[in-house]
């Protein structure tokens, strides 16, 4: 299955089969998607806060080396999925999840499996910046020391490349010493991109990562989003609509934790299915 | 002249006549003591008569006055004592004060040596014993404590801890430790020390690893960092000037404290390393100089409370010092 049919398939009890769009999209499918399996799918995924259901049945495929972005009114979910991809929740007590999720057909939901090295697989990028409080060159290397001891010099390879990936390594070059902290906002966001890849995931879920940011950061941070998807299949989960318009392959539209659509991004944003899409897209409300 | 300024007037009046009646043959006391109550009935009548902005900038003003009032009251009762500290003890202190031992009673001259060595030597064994099981307890707390029922039960004896009087701390190791090994000793009075230590360890450490903010705990998590790691790499180093902070603190509160002390080490006349026999120390020589005749022993008593003094000034300067000082922002 890919993510167009289930977009179809979930589309048809609500609606006809829209004559305009479907050959337009089977059109494009190709270009768009070659035949690769989905890095991550999500099968009737349910997420509680205690008792409240905050993600109700969602099922949606991730493609690799594609940007798919979550869009949504606060509150409706966006996030909670993302932090189910890693896990994440599980700091927090009275939080759990049901369903599948598999990524590349293992089942991450497993009790049994090690969580640790699940989020070397899954990189995340907060909201707000996150460096931790040491050098810029000990933000990037802490990742990579928890899964291997490299010698000096591979391990200052891999720091540059990380830092060059995430588009910072000539602002830092001559400062790496210097702490993380002393960085600037999207200076200090792009570090910790650079520290999510540095760890080589395979998975990249960025939880708005430039609303907390100027308009130029932005840019730069979305510039850097277009260049990863080259090697990552990235989440974003964002309330910026230009944001996912630009830099996304597919859109998720979730309100009220379900999944209301899932289609190309362009589709999303040019035909949408649901009123309730149209609506959000257009800005009656959210 | 409206209502309330004619009751507040007929109040002031009763009360006026009141007082001096009730205080028969000192009528000024009396004035005196009614006086309260009528700023108390003007203030009310001022107030009613205001529109509700002036009452605000009144409000201000007014607040403002007593603020300023108390903290001035504070600033010069610690300027009183500091001055009265300076004024006596300043003279005690000479190089023999640092260098030789406490005298005997009737002699001239000697010093504080031993009693600075065994403070020293006592306050630095407990906050040694006393920090790490602190930082320890503050950790389990902040960092592993939610959702868990015993929690919030050591947080409230570590509160309680915190604030028991350190005599009783004192015959607690009495009770013990120095009736069980015979005799009065250092060790005793180190483990005193380090029991008054760890209470404000615990809380500092802990308000200092809540304020992390758990996006940072959070980050370190999704590189798939175990939690042990999280907390040594990450939080730790994050909360790492408030948790010295808290140290400094606990270190300021011990280095004057007698009363632990009075049933543990005791005291000891002469010149002593023995961490298994009575141990001179600051806070008891002082109260035990300060109490005697013997004018030397005065003197010496100043010097000591003095020395003592500044070095909890500067600790808690330097805790303070520390904890505004951000290495890592810049």
């Amino acid at each position: 299955m890919t993510a167009l049919d289930v977009a179809q398939t979930s589309e048809q009890p609500t609606r006809a089969p829209a004559a305009t769009l479907t050959p337009k999209m089977a059109e494009r499918a190709p270009a768009a998607k070659p035949a690769l399996p989905p890095k991550v799918q999500i099968r009737d995924l349910k997420f509680y806060y205690k008792d409240f259901l905050a993600i109700n049945g969602v099922t949606l495929e991730l493609q690799d080396k594609a940007v798919t972005a979550f869009i949504g009114p606060s509150g409706c979910g966006k996030s909670t999925l993302l932090r189910v991809l890693n896990r994440i929740y599980e700091l927090y007590p009275h939080q759990r999840a049901t369903g599948e999720v598999l990524v590349d057909g293992r089942n991450i939901l497993d009790p049994g499996l090690d969580l640790n090295l699940l989020r070397a697989r899954i990189g995340m990028v907060f909201q707000k910046p996150t460096p931790f409080p040491m050098s810029i060159y000990d933000n990037v290397a802490f990742g990579i020391r928890l899964y291997e001891s490299l010698s000096t010099a591979p391990m200052d390879e891999r720091v540059e490349s990380a830092l060059r990936r995430a588009a910072l390594w000539d602002e830092v070059k001559d400062k790496l010493r210097q702490s993380g902290l002393s960085l600037s906002g999207g200076q200090q966001q792009r570090l910790c991109i650079a520290r999510a890849i540095a760890v080589k995931p395979e998975v990249l879920l960025l939880d708005e990562p430039a609303s907390a940011l100027d308009p130029i950061s932005t840019q730069r941070i979305e510039e850097l989003i277009a260049e990863l998807k080259s090697d990552y299949c990235i989440a974003i989960v964002t309330h910026n609509m230009q944001q996912a318009a630009r830099s996304s392959d597919f859109t998720a539209f979730l309100y009220l934790g379900e999944l209301i659509e899932f289609d190309e991004t362009e589709a999303i944003f040019t035909h949408p299915k649901k009123r309730q899409t149209e609506d959000y897209i257009t800005g009656r409300f959210g | 002249m409206d209502r309330r300024a004619a009751i507040a007037t007929a109040v002031t009046i009763a009360l006026l006549g009141l007082g001096i009646v009730a205080f028969g043959r000192s009528p000024l006391a009396g004035a005196i003591t009614a006086l309260p109550l009528i700023a108390a009935v003007w203030l009310w009548a001022i107030w009613g008569g205001l529109s509700p902005y002036a009452r605000r900038r009144a409000t201000n003003v007014v607040v403002l006055t007593l603020s300023f009032g108390a903290t001035g009251l504070g600033v010069l009762v610690l300027a009183l004592i500091l001055g009265d500290l300076i004024w006596n003890g300043l003279s005690a202190l000479n190089l023999d004060f640092f260098a030789q031992s406490t005298p005997a009673s009737g002699s001239v001259g000697g010093g504080m040596l031993n009693a600075i060595y065994g403070s020293a030597v006592m306050t630095g064994v407990a906050t040694l014993v006393g920090s790490p099981v602190g930082i320890l307890a503050g950790t389990f707390l902040a960092e592993y404590g939610r959702g868990n029922p015993i929690a919030p039960v050591i947080r409230f004896i570590n509160d309680i801890l915190l604030s028991a009087p350190s005599i009783i701390v004192g015959l607690f190791i009495y009770q013990v430790m120095v009736l069980r090994m015979g005799h009065f000793s250092a060790w005793a009075g180190s483990a005193a020390l380090a029991i008054l230590v760890v209470p404000v360890v615990v809380r500092t450490t802990e308000d200092m690893l809540n304020l992390v903010p758990n996006s940072l705990r959070e980050a370190a998590v999704a590189l798939g960092t175990p939690k042990w790691k999280v907390i040594v790499s990450v939080t730790y180093r994050a909360a790492m000037q408030g948790m010295l902070t808290g140290v400094m603190l606990a270190v300021a509160r011990i280095a004057g404290e007698t009363a632990p002390l009075l049933f543990t080490a005791v005291n000891n006349q002469f010149w002593s390393t023995d961490m298994n026999s009575w141990m001179a120390n600051l806070p008891v020589v002082i109260f035990q100089f300060a109490l005697s005749p013997d004018a030397n022993w005065q003197r010496l008593a100043w010097g000591g409370a003095l020395l003592v003094t500044v070095t909890i000034l500067a600790l808690n300067i330097a805790a303070r010092l520390l904890a505004s000082w951000r290495s890592f922002s810049r």
